[in-house]
């Protein structure tokens, strides 16, 4: 299993019964393959639909049906499409129970950055600060250090996203909870020490006496 | 509602420097024929307001590439490389919006309203220059109404009074920008007899479109 898969099984976990949950592109997006179907999620994808399925058959694609990303999707039994301000009405408004998004940053404060690096890739913000600002959870998914530096840090130095604290980090080496005391540290990958978790990290973490390891979805 | 035109004529009406409302997300449910024969008409110094610029060779994008916009309001250009590089020449200028932001500043504007109060972008860099207010204990953000001289809207079906329906998240923006544009020219898949489209499934109502395109060849 690759870092990506199992951070998308990890998260997985977190995802409860009949909830309403925004998956970003990319990572986060992998984290639908491992929800049990009976679960009664809805995905939504912020372009306009509720209860996102998986990829269409090969050659039945409708370039009508597509996530926030472009690419060709389903759409499961009892879903709805909506128009972009009934999208964000729901993701800021609070109806929106969890959102999972990639990260540039995260740090003690909770804080996310990951929409931009100034002089090198400006995107845009998407949707990334209605979410992390509106849904009820947010958790951070993303591995937990990009070319040997750590993206858990103590202050952002890149632009941050929104004020708010995000609720869960995952990474592919740790399960890491903001508090209003800090960076917990919830649980470790298999097979990685707590020592290896502190090496990793740049920013101060907060070691209960009992770090289990992860257990997957 | 005045009648059907040619692509080539609802691009006659659109003079040098006009500011435009595209309908589209990742170009689904952009108006395809009427940014061809922008392209055609080499019309230029445009500002687009969308939320994305697409990609190359697709909806926004072929406006881009054609070196026909000068200023783009949106909340994301990353997956256009030729925007970023023509921000980065300083041949186009961008305000970055997000997402949830951007659809309601459209919505005030069609909806006669004086600007959107949001806690999105609180503490970021999206805050810097504007005015922020308190209203019972929460902080928002004043975010101005955004309008258009034109808004080029993609539709699924239209009837011959102009009545509008969309397909799944073929809508995003487009009925919230059928609103905001000064002057409002949709193009549809089909174009449909009264009656056909039932009132309940109309989602852009024909008093508010000014010219449809002819049907596709």
């Amino acid at each position: 299993m690759d870092a990506k898969e199992f951070i998308a099984r990890r998260v997985a976990r977190e995802i409860r019964p009949g909830s309403l949950v925004n998956l970003g592109i990319g990572l986060p997006s992998m984290v639908a393959n491992f929800v049990p179907a009976d679960l009664g999620v809805f995905f939504q994808a912020e372009n306009g639909v509720i209860g996102l399925g998986a990829r269409p058959p090969e050659g039945m694609e409708d370039r009508h049906l597509t996530d926030a990303g472009g690419g060709f999707v389903t759409a499961v039994p009892g879903a709805a499409s909506i128009d972009s301000a009934m999208s964000f009405g729901l993701i800021r408004g609070g109806h929106l129970d969890m959102t999972v998004l990639g990260g540039l940053q995260v740090d003690e404060a909770g804080h996310l950055a990951n929409w931009k690096v100034p002089g090198k890739m400006v995107p845009g913000m998407g949707g990334a600060m209605d979410l992390v600002t509106g849904a009820a959870r947010v958790i951070v998914a993303m591995q937990h250090s990009a070319k040997g530096q750590s993206k858990i840090v103590p202050r952002c130095t890149l632009p941050l996203t929104a004020q708010r604290r995000v609720d869960l980090v995952v990474t592919d080496l740790a399960v890491i909870e903001p508090t209003a005391a800090g960076l917990v540290l919830r649980e470790r990958a298999p097979g990685v020490t707590v020592d290896d978790i502190r090496a990793a990290t740049e920013a101060a973490l907060v070691i209960p006496d009992d770090v289990p390891e992860v257990i997957l979805a | 509602m005045k009648g059907a035109l040619r692509p080539e004529a609802a691009a006659e009406m659109i003079p040098e420097g006009a500011s435009l409302l595209i309908g589209g997300f990742m170009a689904v449910g952009s108006p395809e024929r009427m940014i061809d024969a922008l392209v055609a008409r080499g019309v230029g110094g445009l500002t687009v307001i969308a939320n994305d610029t697409a990609m190359p060779g697709k909806g926004v994008g072929k406006l881009i590439s054609a070196g026909l916009v000068r200023h783009v309001i949106a909340s994301h250009i990353g997956l256009n490389p030729e925007t970023q590089a023509k921000m980065i020449a300083g041949e186009i200028t961008c305000e970055l919006v997000p997402q949830g932001t951007l659809v309601e500043r459209i919505r005030a504007g069609g909806m006669g309203l004086g600007g959107v109060l949001t806690p999105t972008g609180l503490a970021t860099e999206v805050e810097t220059g504007k005015q922020i207010v308190t209203v019972e204990g929460n902080r928002y953000l004043v975010e101005t109404p955004l309008k258009a001289d034109f808004a080029l809207i993609g539709a699924w079906q239209a009837d011959y009074v102009g009545n509008l329906s969309y397909l799944l998240t073929a809508q995003n923006f487009n009925p919230v920008m059928a609103l905001s544009g000064r002057t409002v020219i949709a193009e549809a898949e089909s174009i449909v007899p009264v009656g056909v489209i039932p009132p309940d499934a109309v989602k852009t109502p024909g008093v508010l479109v000014d010219h449809l395109l002819i049907r596709a060849a």
